[in-house]
C-alpha cells in the first residue's frame, strides 16, 4: 500500500469515507440500538419478566433443536458434498452445483410452502405420514425440515472453493499409496478445510437460529409447541406488545453479535492460514 | 458416469456421491417437485387467473419495483463501501468492517420490528422525516429500506476481495500517463470490478425478491400498495387456498431464475468484450 501520487482528493477521502459511517451508523447500528433501548424502555424488571417468560424459554429451545439439527443435516452434506464435487470427475457437475444452491435462490416463503404442498392436507405423501402416524406440516418436524433446507447449501459452499484452491495433487498421491478415503480426508482434507468448515457452522448457525419465513408457514403458531423465538417476537408485536416483543428480540441481537464476533475471529484464523500456505 | 468412475484416483467416490445425491433429493429436489406436481392437477386457466389478478399484479411490480430500486442503491453503496474498507484507513474501521455482515446475523423478524419502530411516526428516523413531509414506515420507502438493509453485504463482500487483490501496475501506469482519479476509476477500476459487482447486485436482488421477515413489518401490507409476491403466497395459504400460492410461487420462482440468467448473460456479453 505504497501509493505515494495516485491519491483522491482529502476532500473525495473524507466524503467517501464520511458517507460510509453515516450509512453503516444508519442502517446497521440504529436498528440495534432501538431494540435494546425499546426493550428496556419500561424498566428492567419488565424486561426480566419478559425473557424469562415460560413461552419464551419454550421458544428459545425450539430455536435450538432447530438450529442443531440445521447444523448436523448440513454438515454431513456439506462434507460429502464439497468432497464429491472437488474430488471426483463426473458428468453434469455443473448441474450439482447449480441445484445445491436452489435454496439459497428462493424465498423462504416458498421454501414452506413445498413442504405444505408435500406434506400438508393436499399433499402426495399425506398417506405415506398417516400411516407412519407422523405429523410434519404445523409440527416440531415441518419447523426443523424448513430450517434445514434454507441453510442447506451453507457449509458446502464455504468449503469448495477452499477445495478447488487446494487442488488434489496430495489426496491423490496419499490414494496412490494405498490410503483409503476416510484416511485421507481426516490426515490430509480436513486440515485443509477446518476453518471454513467452521466459517460455514457459524453461518448456518445464524440463518437457522433466525429463519422466519419458511418456519411461519410451516408452524402453525401453536404457542409454546411451534414457536421458535423470531415467531415469538411476531406474536408478540402483531399483540401490540411492544416491549415483550423488544425484549424476545435483545436475546436474538445478543445472540447475532456473539456470532458476528466469532464470525471475525475465524475470518482472521482463515486469513492467517492462508498467508502461510 | 460408470466410464468415468474408471479413471477416479481418490476412492469413495460412490459413498460420497451417494449421500450428496440422497439428502439433496430428500430435502431439496422431491419437495420442490411439489411444486409441479400440484400445479399439474391445477389446470392453466384457474394458475392463469390466479397469477393475473389485478391484486397479485400489483404485488409482482411492488416486489419488483421495490427489489431493484434496494438492489441498485446497494449496488452504488457497495462499491463506495467495499472501497473506503479497501483503500482507506480510519478509526473504527476493523469495527464497521466486521458490522457489515450484521444483516446475515440479525434474524429478520427483529430486523423488522426495529426498522419499524426507527420508521414510525414516533421513532426516532420516523419522527425528523416526518417533519420534512417523508413518510417511511408503510410505504413502498420503508420496504426498500427493509431491503438495502438485508441486501448491503451480499456486495460489499463480493467486491471487497477484488479490490484487495487487484493489480495496482494499471492504476500506477495510468497515472504517469497522466490520467486524473476519476477517469482512472471509471477506466481501470470499475472494469475490474463490474463483474462482481453484478453478481453482488444480481444476489442482493434476488434476496430482496424473496424477503420477507424484514419487509412485511414495515410494508403495512396494503393491497395494490405495499403488498408484497411474498406476504400474497402467504395470505393464499391463510385461506387454505393452495393452488393460489403455488400459482403465484412458480411465477416468482420464474423472475428469480430469469434474473440469474439475465446476470449470467452480461458476465458472458463482458468477458468476451473485454477479450475482443
Amino acid at each position: 500500500m505504497n501509493r505515494k501520487n495516485k491519491k483522491e482528493p482529502r476532500a473525495v477521502k473524507n466524503l467517501l469515507i464520511l458517507l460510509s459511517i453515516l450509512f453503516l451508523f444508519i442502517m446497521l447500528v440504529l436498528p440495534l440500538v432501538v431494540v435494546l433501548g425499546e426493550a428496556l424502555k419500561k424498566g428492567f424488571q419488565l424486561y426480566i419478566g419478559a425473557i424469562t417468560d415460560e413461552y419464551t424459554g419454550k421458544a428459545l429451545i425450539l430455536t435450538a433443536e432447530a438450529t442443531v439439527a440445521a447444523v448436523i443435516v448440513n454438515t454431513v452434506f456439506g462434507l460429502f458434498a464439497a468432497w464429491s464435487i472437488t474430488k471426483y470427475h463426473f458428468k453434469r457437475k455443473r448441474l450439482l452445483t447449480v441445484l445445491i444452491d436452489i435454496p439459497f435462490a428462493i424465498s423462504p416463503i416458498i421454501a414452506g410452502l413445498i413442504f405444505i404442498l408435500t406434506f400438508g392436507r393436499i399433499g402426495w405423501a399425506k398417506g405415506i405420514l398417516e400411516a407412519l402416524d407422523m405429523k410434519i406440516v404445523f409440527a416440531v418436524p415441518g419447523i426443523i425440515l424448513g430450517t434445514i433446507f434454507v441453510t442447506f447449501p451453507f457449509i458446502s459452499r464455504e468449503i469448495i472453493p477452499v477445495l478447488q484452491a487446494q487442488g488434489n495433487d496430495q489426496e491423490e498421491a496419499a490414494a496412490v499409496m494405498g490410503a483409503g478415503a476416510f484416511r485421507i480426508f481426516r490426515k490430509i482434507t480436513f486440515p485443509q478445510i477446518k476453518w471454513a468448515f467452521l466459517y460455514g457452522i457459524v453461518l448456518c448457525t445464524a440463518r437457522a437460529m433466525g429463519e422466519f419465513g419458511a418456519v411461519s408457514v410451516l408452524s402453525g403458531h401453536l404457542r409454546g409447541k411451534t414457536v421458535t423465538l423470531p415467531l415469538q417476537v411476531e406474536i408478540l408485536y402483531s399483540e401490540f406488545n411492544f416491549t415483550a416483543a423488544f425484549a424476545v428480540s435483545s436475546i436474538l441481537v445478543v445472540l447475532a453479535v456473539i456470532i458476528l464476533i466469532i464470525r471475525n475471529v475465524i475470518e482472521h484464523q482463515m486469513k492467517k492460514a492462508g498467508g502461510k500456505v | 458416469m460408470r466410464r468415468s468412475r474408471k479413471k477416479q484416483v481418490i476412492p469413495g467416490f460412490g459413498i460420497s456421491m451417494g449421500v450428496t445425491l440422497t439428502l439433496l433429493s430428500l430435502i431439496v429436489l422431491i419437495p420442490m417437485a411439489s411444486l409441479v406436481i400440484n400445479a399439474s392437477s391445477m389446470g392453466f386457466s384457474t394458475f392463469w387467473e390466479t397469477v393475473t389478478d389485478k391484486r397479485v399484479l400489483a404485488g409482482y411490480y411492488v416486489s419488483l419495483l421495490c427489489a431493484l430500486t434496494a438492489a441498485v442503491v446497494n449496488a452504488v453503496f457497495g462499491v463506495i463501501l467495499a472501497w473506503v474498507l479497501v483503500r482507506y484507513d480510519f478509526p473504527f474501521k476493523r469495527f464497521l468492517d466486521g458490522l457489515i455482515e450484521l444483516p446475515f446475523a440479525l434474524p429478520t423478524a427483529v430486523a423488522g420490528i426495529a426498522l419499524t419502530n426507527l420508521y414510525s411516526d414516533k421513532g426516532m428516523l420516523g419522527h425528523f422525516l416526518g417533519q420534512l413531509g417523508i413518510k417511511v414506515a408503510y410505504t413502498r420507502i420503508g420496504i426498500i429500506i427493509a431491503m438495502v438493509f438485508i441486501g448491503i453485504p451480499f456486495v460489499v463482500r463480493t467486491i471487497q476481495p477484488v479490490l484487495e487483490d487487484m493489480d495496482s501496475q494499471y492504476e500506477e501506469a495510468a497515472d504517469v500517463l497522466g490520467a486524473g482519479r476519476a477517469r482512472i476509476f471509471f477506466r481501470i477500476i470499475f472494469p475490474e470490478i463490474r463483474p462482481a459487482l453484478l453478481t453482488g447486485f444480481g444476489l442482493a436482488l434476488a434476496r430482496a425478491l424473496g424477503e420477507y421477515g424484514s419487509v412485511v413489518f414495515i410494508a403495512g401490507n396494503m393491497p395494490f400498495k405495499t403488498e408484497i409476491a411474498p406476504l400474497l403466497i402467504m395470505g393464499k395459504l391463510e385461506q387454505f387456498d393452495y393452488h393460489g400460492a403455488n400459482a403465484i410461487a412458480l411465477v416468482m420462482l420464474a423472475f428469480a431464475f430469469l434474473i440469474l440468467f439475465a446476470i449470467n448473460s452480461l458476465q458472458i456479453y463482458y468477458n468476451k468484450f473485454t477479450k475482443q
